[in-house]
């Protein structure tokens, strides 16, 4: 048994703000079938696909055991299928440790949320609260999420001038991503003018409402040449989670990404990310994520999110290329969101993105509020 | 739109999840809720390893993993703010109507945070450190709003 596990296709239908005109079986039917075809991979019991991993929500999907509806779809039926039921980066891990552990030589991965589907995104993320202490107050995704901007702003100089750059940014990698929303360009004066929603969040300092559905063929080291010539690998994978309540928390601390960080790089061998790492992709939802989420996986000094921006310091790591979840990626696949674009750039597919000679990517991903939760995925060449 | 998506036969159907439950709070969660209604007291818990004050209350020290459950203290009805924001959006799930401070405060007695409504003063005039004090509903709808909001002490 080989230790590596390789990513060996991946199917995506573009980041769009509203697909009215299909269901999320269709959106899944529209990534597995190009998965087929590149890999030639069957359902035979027992070289095929005999385990296939999930990823979506039951409040976004407005039923009960949301991947129920995605069984006919990926195939499931006869064979095992597992739910993820939070960011789905954390579901390309378990089907990393599926077939580590031998259980599996190849599985599927199959995610999709539709957060159009919903009035509200955050009457959605309260539910994700209990409901003695936490929803009657209306805490919220968005409203948590002010509360760390608050507090991580003033400890790293981060100015609203720096979110306003972080947003053009976005956007202008964006345009480059043929896959991602078409949220548009703007200029740091829209983005100063635009209004706030719970300060100091303004309007383009949060992701927009995304629908997106995407999947991936694992397989083990020793079967990869059956299904691709251009395999990626997985080298590290960590998570942790954070305390429930957010007054228990610091909420600038990235304390479960640095225990996620310890995992990942300690499995794939990273001393300094700054230099071990070609290409990052962080989860940001809100804008002050961003350079918070560096100093979390050392990529910025601890509370030098301010000047890591002035200085420049998302273009030079070549953080985010895809255009990060800013731009737009639905809640739950975030963090599969960045490990596609760790994907594309490593086989060297990233067109007018592309980093030159890219050989090693981190993807990380984050669940609950104020990234209570926290994902890294360590992908090589 | 996926371009030439055909959406001949393309019908939305609305539909609405709205199932009302009953909860039970636990044993500390409905001492902490009916202390609240019944003598406008609100109480924590203490941990008497690493001596912090928990509210809301729980039964274990998440740090120490000791059994708390029973270690009530009186925390004030008065408290600072420690985080806020302005809620500048409604939505069926808010307590109150837009805009309002949403706010982290410390109850007096208490180490740490409890999110709550502040109210009785202007957005742009809400700080950290201000002092504010419970002010309890007048009508009880046996939850956590029965303390209304925090206004300024």
């Amino acid at each position: 048994m080989g230790n590596r596990v390789a990513i060996c296709a991946m199917a995506q239908v573009k980041n769009e703000p509203n697909v009215w005109y299909q269901r999320f079986q269709g959106m899944l039917l529209d990534c597995l079938e190009p998965i087929l075809q590149q890999t030639g991979v069957t359902y035979d019991t027992d070289k095929g696909i005999r385990n296939i991993v999930t990823c979506s929500d039951d409040v976004f999907d407005a039923r009960t055991i949301s991947d129920n509806g995605m069984t006919d779809v990926v195939g499931a039926h006869f064979r095992g299928e597992e739910k993820t039921a939070q960011d789905g980066l954390n579901g390309l891990g378990y089907a990393m440790a599926c077939i580590l552990s031998g259980h599996d030589d190849v599985v599927l991965f199959m995610g999709h949320c539709k957060e159009s589907q919903t009035e509200s995104r955050n009457m959605s993320t309260n539910l994700a609260y209990d409901p003695f202490f936490c929803r009657p107050v209306g805490m919220d995704f968005l409203n948590v999420n002010a509360f760390q901007a608050r507090a991580y702003m003033e400890k790293a100089g981060v100015t609203d001038e720096h979110l306003a750059e972080v947003v053009v940014r976005s956007r202008e990698n964006a345009a480059m991503n043929p896959f991602a929303r078409e949220s548009g360009k703007v200029t740091k004066e829209d983005v100063l003018n635009s209004p706030f929603l719970a300060d100091p969040i303004r309007e383009l300092h949060a992701y927009p409402v995304t629908d997106w559905a995407v999947g991936m063929l694992l397989c083990c080291e020793e079967r990869v040449k059956e299904f691709t010539d251009n395999p990626v690998w997985i080298t590290g994978f960590g998570n942790c989670m954070d305390r429930y309540f957010v007054g228990d928390r610091d909420l600038t601390s990235n304390f479960s990404l640095k225990k996620a960080c310890e995992k990942a790089y300690g499995m794939a061998g990273i001393k300094d990310p700054k230099s071990d790492v070609d290409v990052i992709e962080l989860s940001d939802a809100y804008a002050h994520q961003l350079p918070m989420l560096a100093e979390g996986i050392g990529l910025a000094g601890e509370g030098q999110g301010g000047k890591w921006i002035e200085s420049g310091g998302p273009a030079k790591a070549n953080v985010n290329l895809s255009g990060g979840m800013l731009n737009g990626n639905p809640i739950m696949l975030g963090g599969v969101a960045r490990a596609v674009e760790g994907y594309i750039q490593l086989r060297g597919e990233a067109g007018d993105r592309q980093v030159d000679g890219a050989k090693r990517a981190l993807a990380h991903g984050t669940t609950g509020g104020a990234c209570q939760h926290q994902t890294v995925l360590i992908l090589e060449k | 739109m996926k371009e030439g998506f055909d959406t001949t036969d393309c019908f939305l159907v609305d539909g609405k999840l709205a199932l009302p439950y009953t909860y039970f709070a636990g044993r500390v969660g409905s001492k902490f809720l009916t202390t609240i209604r019944d003598e406008k007291k609100i109480m924590g818990i203490k941990c008497n390893k690493c001596n912090k004050v928990f509210v809301p209350p729980r039964q274990t020290c998440d740090v120490c993993m000791e059994d708390i459950r029973d270690n009530w203290v009186d925390v004030q009805n008065t408290g600072k703010v420690t985080n806020f924001t302005v809620v500048r959006y409604d939505d069926k799930h808010l307590p109150k109507k837009a805009p309002y401070v949403l706010a982290m405060i410390q109850l007096d007695g208490a180490d740490t945070p409890l999110v709550h409504v502040v109210e009785g003063i202007d957005l742009d005039k809400a700080k950290i450190g201000m002092k504010v004090q419970a002010v309890f509903a007048k009508e009880t709808t046996n939850t956590i709003l029965d303390i209304d909001h925090f206004a300024p002490a």
